[in-house]
């Protein structure tokens, strides 16, 4: 594993030229844009760690707050419980969908399991959650199916299967939307490797299947999908929403913990608060730092293990079980779209019953009215913050590559920060700084701090694609007198629509998933159908979060959808190339 | 984020943490219509009740043709969030251009605030409508014992009432002390929300109230010996019950919506809930059968008054009163009051109401699903706040694996 | 004990096309059967099917045999089949030892005995020392060169080579070429190669086939000694060759 932490494909060895003045600004404004809200963040988050807030009477350095939050009930097992159920639904996920792709990758069901999984890559992590936990618990849909006739029940049996003290249905949820975002970061990356040459290579030297997969196509692929593994694992250990609605509470999850005393009536709790968040923080990025380390063993003895020249794998089996279990997610997944929908026409649904015994679409009519200001929010923010993400991130590609290979770039990571930090670790300060800027509650504050999400993964996932576009292309058009200007808009943009325009749906998709940074940016005033389904899942109503739910879900299926759609013709002619090739 | 940057923004914290929020001046209530013209005024409200929700909507369609006055509901999770907001506005140095101008709010919350002088007023002697209040109404002047002070206006009632369903269960504990024995009968059917949850510290108070001999200790804040002394007796009857609890006691639903959920799926026969009409507006929409019933406590349950408070800092000050002023209407509260909207006893005293307006009260469907009258005047003051967050506190250190 | 490959009414077609009428014939251990034609003709489609990884949209027929196994519906790892590409496709994750080692049979047990015999197949191919280099850091010529290495460390029993001159130079091509035959002879196995150029079926010193297409538009494959071809025209269709079998002259 000797490919560079972040230069996942090498950049092609473009002519080199001086860029123009704007194009020079692209990297320094996306850093600007970056840094000023995270450093204020962080600073936000560790002043008040130390006791220093002068506004709630903090005005010397302290560790009184780190002594309080020592002291504070059940912080042991919260932290207990975030590194149980973090890091183990990051290691199955990162298993499973590595098991299934050396199973399946390239063969038609993995082409079917793709479009399966898109509508709960973009249903919201707290829908998700909400419709994961009403299919596992005990009174929920999976029980109701064999229910009184096969489990003699007709009360809901008292077993903890959801909201159990060993956060086992808040992993089991975390793999459910996990699961498929590793996947299609996983898939878009092998779209980058000579997968079928090189099985086909290793075939005709007597390699299995898996056996082939897991020593020449992964030990590739994995440098590509390091960083979105390092984002799961972060985002698993700092959950926020799925661990409300999954996660046990007494005690929860540590950043639940920092949550719930950061909005405690008692300000003064906020010290603790801060002290958590930043101990949060000091567990994903040790979190990271073990996971680096244990890469680093692996790939030593991966190396021996593939010089042994063992044809047979004997986790071919364990390959196939991957498949099976993925498929139980999808499912898990679907369904919990499903019924919320069910929910959603509900007017009475009691245990033991499988569907509805009353109808109704009151919620609906009832949601008509009110539902327009938070859906044209919503896609207002979206829309803005995507493009000008894909803006930003073409500019900063471009000028990667008119200014030809650059020194590795360290600064890069920085795109990363906010996948990696906690969002609780540094959204408060970020709070602080908008308010002081009179920015807060704006739309454009709004739109700014889903930036610092939106942008990381319209990165990701245009980095390649554009990074990998063969030179050559626009070394011919340069040839032929083309500007560069000219060459991006005319040769480069149009090869890449496809990429671009799925970059552009990503970004929506996210954007759209955000919660903490729209409630903190937006004061609670800028409502959009992720703040509106997560107040009114915490307020329990299956109904209204199943409407807000499926809405969430369907506005970035439909931006996929028609993503996919306007690039479509390109593609589909780019893939029967690919296969006659 | 420079140094310099970082220092001048603490300088800046500093200076104005020593300011002395500016008091309200008295004026007359048409120059505030005028000034309320044309705002936006921006409401804190705790959105997991969508019935409230849509009451709220129809509150401000009311003030927007009356008045000219755009009420737009920020959705709450948890009203501390609005505390959360000014506080950090205020450490911003925010204190002119604050994005919260009204907010939905008691107990804890409103003396987390008032203490801090984060609350704009009084001002809710100005209403003309304050003078259709219920004087006699202790609740209505003293919010948790705090006293209110002119610094926010009632709206709303709630009390602690009892929620189960008769097609299940056929007796229920009227009195704190059954409890125990009725879960041994009936093993993880009865829970109550999490503490950190305000029913949940609730239930834990009404329990205080039957179980100390002298309740009138809950009416302030007490010394650490007297806490231990006075709460001895709620934990000895909590370990009796706390093994027959849902989960066994280990875990509580995070709030009373989710608590309501569980009755709903049939998790849970028996439930606490902070709203007498809850149960029936559920009945009503069809949504929980016609066998469930909601019931007050034999000697009473702990009751409350919603209120609605101004930050010191809102920009739209004028328009959050006519909001207020709004809310105390005849129109309002005869809304407020009606089951299919919401239900529950107004703030109001109706004899101070014209005839007419009496009529409208008069006329108010009544729901055989909700808690009698007469028991709904069997109502306890809620405690001081410091006893929530000790009490809430003390359980977690108890109780907390 | 090396054992002869034999092609039984092998056929492929694209649902608009057929590319390789059924063509029935054997190659001898240490015998190297070219089969030639323009690109298009399907010449490395048969090599796929051959080695057992024929893309999607082709449809096959017919029997492969290896001495008296048949190999045709085992799965391309099980074959036995060594393919040599025009790429080299080393593994850019590995040095060049580990290549060598992947390809290296599991027969060879230890560590130790394993890196003997890599580093006594790089010397004896004039790659001595190069086990821990970085497999981009070789020359053109090199990495073909363990490519091959790595091919035969695997001991297949048939070798089928891809146009596998085609991307080097001049110079170097006739270097490898006479380095692939010296060991493809030395290993005694069949060797089929397909390439489109003269030199490498001259310097293959085999019997040739060559794949082309009639006027009609229908297949078409002769020998490069034009009697050897004995071809079944079919009723329905005069003029179409709908089998070809080449017959062993020294049968």
């Amino acid at each position: 594993m000797r490919a560079p932490m972040l230069t996942t494909t090498a950049p092609s060895s473009s002519p080199r030229m001086r860029p123009t003045f704007w194009l020079r600004q692209a990297p320094r404004i996306t850093m600007l844009l970056f840094l000023v809200p995270i450093v204020a963040g962080l600073a936000g988050t560790v002043l008040p760690a130390f006791g220093w807030l002068p506004a709630l009477g903090g005005r010397e350095l302290t560790f009184a707050p780190w002594l309080r939050l020592a002291e504070e009930p059940g912080v042991r097992w919260a932290i207990g419980l975030t590194l149980a159920t973090g890091w183990t639904a990051t290691i199955i996920s990162v298993l499973l969908v590595l098991g299934l792709c050396a199973r399946w990758h390239g063969r038609k069901p993995g082409r079917i399991g793709r479009a399966v999984f898109a509508p709960i890559l973009a249903a919201p992590h707290a829908a998700m959650a909400i419709g994961v936990g009403f299919l596992i618990a005990p009174s929920g849909w999976l029980v109701r199916w064999v229910s009184p006739w096969l489990t003699g029940w007709h009360q809901p049996p008292d077993l903890a299967t959801v909201q159990d003290p060993y956060g086992l249905a808040l992993t089991l949820g975390l793999l459910v939307k996990e699961v498929p975002y590793l996947l299609l970061m996983t898939l878009t990356a092998l779209g980058q490797l000579p997968v079928a040459r090189q099985l086909e290579a290793a075939a005709a030297l007597g390699y299995g299947r898996t056996a082939a997969w897991l020593k020449i196509i992964l030990p590739q692929l994995y440098p590509q999908i390091r960083l979105p593994i390092y984002a799961v694992l972060a985002y698993a250990l700092s959950v926020v929403d799925m661990a409300l609605i999954l996660g046990p509470s007494n005690p929860p999850t540590l950043s639940v913990l920092a949550l719930r005393w950061f909005t405690a009536p008692d300000v003064r709790m906020y010290f603790p608060a801060a002290a958590a968040a930043l101990l949060q923080l000091v567990i994903v990025l040790g979190s990271i730092a073990v996971w680096r380390t244990a890469e680093k063993i692996i790939a030593r003895l991966g190396r021996r293990w593939i010089a042994r020249g063992r044809r047979r794998s004997r986790l071919e089996p364990l390959a196939g079980l991957a498949a099976v279990l993925v498929s139980g997610l999808g499912l898990l997944g679907a369904g919990s779209l499903l019924v919320l929908a069910v929910w959603s026409f509900t007017a009475r649904w009691r245990f033991p019953h499988i569907l509805p015994s009353h109808w109704s679409a009151f919620a609906w009519r009832e949601q008509v009215g009110t539902i327009l200001w938070p859906l044209k929010t919503t896609l207002g923010v979206a829309v803005a913050a995507s493009a000008l993400a894909v803006v930003l991130v073409l500019g900063c590609l471009e000028y990667e590559q008119q200014r030809g290979p650059a020194p590795k770039s360290r600064s890069l990571w920085l795109l990363y920060v906010p996948l990696l930090v906690p969002q609780i670790a540094f959204l408060f300060g970020v709070q602080v700084l908008l308010t002081v800027s009179h920015l807060d509650g704006s739309l454009l504050a709004v739109v700014w701090s889903h930036l610092l999400f939106v942008l990381p993964y319209v990165f990701l996932s245009l980095a390649d694609p554009w990074r990998s576009l063969d030179s050559r292309y626009a070394r011919t058009a340069l040839c032929l007198g083309a500007s560069p200007g000219r060459v991006f808009l005319r040769i480069k943009l149009p090869l890449l629509l496809r990429s671009v325009l799925v970059a552009a749906a990503v970004g929506l998709a996210v954007s759209i998933d955000q919660y903490l940074p729209t409630l903190f940016a937006g004061a609670g005033r800028v409502v959009t159908l992720t703040t509106e389904a997560v107040t009114l899942a915490s307020g329990g109503g299956r109904r209204v979060t199943g409407i807000f739910a499926l809405l969430q879900a369907l506005v970035p299926l439909i931006a996929y959808g028609s993503a996919l759609g306007v690039s479509g013709r390109a593609g589909r002619r780019r893939v029967l190339a690919g296969v006659s090739a | 984020m420079s140094r310099p940057w970082l220092l001048a923004l603490g300088a800046l914290v500093l200076a104005l943490g020593l300011l002395v929020p500016v008091r309200a001046r008295a004026e007359p209530w048409q120059q505030v219509l005028r000034q309320a013209r044309g705002q936006t005024v921006y409401f804190d409200a705790w959105a997991g009740d969508q019935r409230v929700n849509t009451f709220i909507a129809w509150v401000a369609r009311q003030v927007a043709a009356c008045c000219d006055v755009t009420l737009r509901q920020v959705p709450l999770e948890d009203t501390s969030a609005a505390v959360t907001q000014v506080i950090a506005e205020k450490a911003a140095g925010d204190d002119s251009d604050g994005t919260v101008d009204l907010i939905w709010i008691n107990g804890p919350n409103f003396y987390a605030l008032k203490r801090r002088g984060l609350l704009y007023g009084p001002f809710a002697g100005q209403l003309p409508n304050a003078a259709l209040l219920d004087a006699r109404d202790r609740s209505n002047r003293f919010d948790f014992t705090v006293p209110v002070d002119g610094y926010e206006s009632p709206w709303r009632k709630a009390q602690l009432v009892f929620v189960y369903d008769s097609a299940y269960v056929k007796h229920v504990p009227h009195g704190i002390r059954g409890f125990p024995a009725w879960a041994r009968r009936h093993p993880g059917r009865f829970t109550f929300p999490q503490v950190q949850n305000f029913l949940g510290v609730a239930f834990l108070e009404q329990a205080l109230y039957a179980l100390t001999p002298d309740p009138s200790v809950l009416q302030h804040p007490v010394s650490q010996a007297l806490f231990a002394q006075v709460t001895a007796p709620l934990w000895k009857w909590f370990d009796q019950l706390r093994p027959y609890l849902w989960r066994g006691g280990r875990e509580f639903p995070v709030s009373g919506p989710a608590e309501r959920q569980l009755l709903e799926d049939g998790e849970i026969d028996l439930m606490p809930s902070f709203s007498p009409t809850e149960a029936a507006a559920d009945v009503a929409a069809g949504r929980l059968p016609r066998t469930v019933r909601s019931y007050v406590l034999r000697r009473g349950t702990i009751g409350n008054t919603s209120f609605v408070a101004i930050p010191y800092n809102s920009p739209h000050k004028a328009g959050a009163m006519v909001v207020a002023n709004f809310l105390l209407s005849p129109a309002a509260q005869a809304r407020a009051g009606n089951i299919r909207y919401l239900g529950g006893p107004t703030v109001l005293d109706l004899k101070r109401l014209s005839a007419a307006e009496r009529a409208h009260f008069a006329a108010l469907p009544h729901s055989p699903w909700m808690p009698s009258d007469p028991a709904l005047r069997r109502v306890l003051p809620e405690p001081h706040p410091w006893w929530a967050s000790r009490l809430a506190a003390a359980w977690e250190r108890r109780y907390t694996p | 004990m090396s054992e002869p490959l034999q092609l039984d009414q092998v056929s492929i077609s694209l649902p608009a096309r057929l590319l390789i009428p059924a063509l029935s014939v054997r190659v001898m251990p240490g015998e190297v059967l070219t089969l030639m034609g323009p690109s298009g003709s399907g010449k490395s489609t048969l090599l796929s099917f051959l080695g057992g990884t024929l893309p999607g949209g082709f449809r096959a027929a017919g029997r492969v045999w290896i001495g008296r196994r048949e190999v045709s519906a085992l799965p391309a790892e099980r074959r036995q089949i060594g393919i040599l590409f025009q790429d080299d496709l080393l593994f850019p994750h590995l040095t060049v030892g580990e290549n060598l080692a992947f390809g290296l049979s599991t027969a060879v047990r230890g560590r130790a005995a394993r890196a003997a015999r890599i580093s006594a197949a790089l010397e004896e191919a004039g790659l001595a020392g190069l086990a821990p280099r970085d497999p981009a850091t070789l020359s053109g010529g090199q990495r073909s060169r363990v490519a091959l290495l790595r091919l035969l460390l695997a001991e297949p029993r048939v070798l089928l080579l891809d146009e596998p001159f085609n991307k080097l130079d001049a110079a170097l091509r006739e270097d490898f070429r006479r380095f692939v035959f010296a060991h493809a002879a030395a290993a005694g196995v069949p060797v089929l190669m397909v390439t489109h150029d003269v030199a490498d079926a001259a310097a293959a010193r085999g019997r040739v086939l060559t794949l082309g297409q009639s006027a009609d538009g229908s297949a078409r494959i002769e020998t490069a000694d034009g009697g050897l071809c004995d071809a079944h025209r079919t009723e329905e269709s005069p003029g179409r060759v709908d089998a070809v079998v080449v017959v062993d002259r020294r049968q």
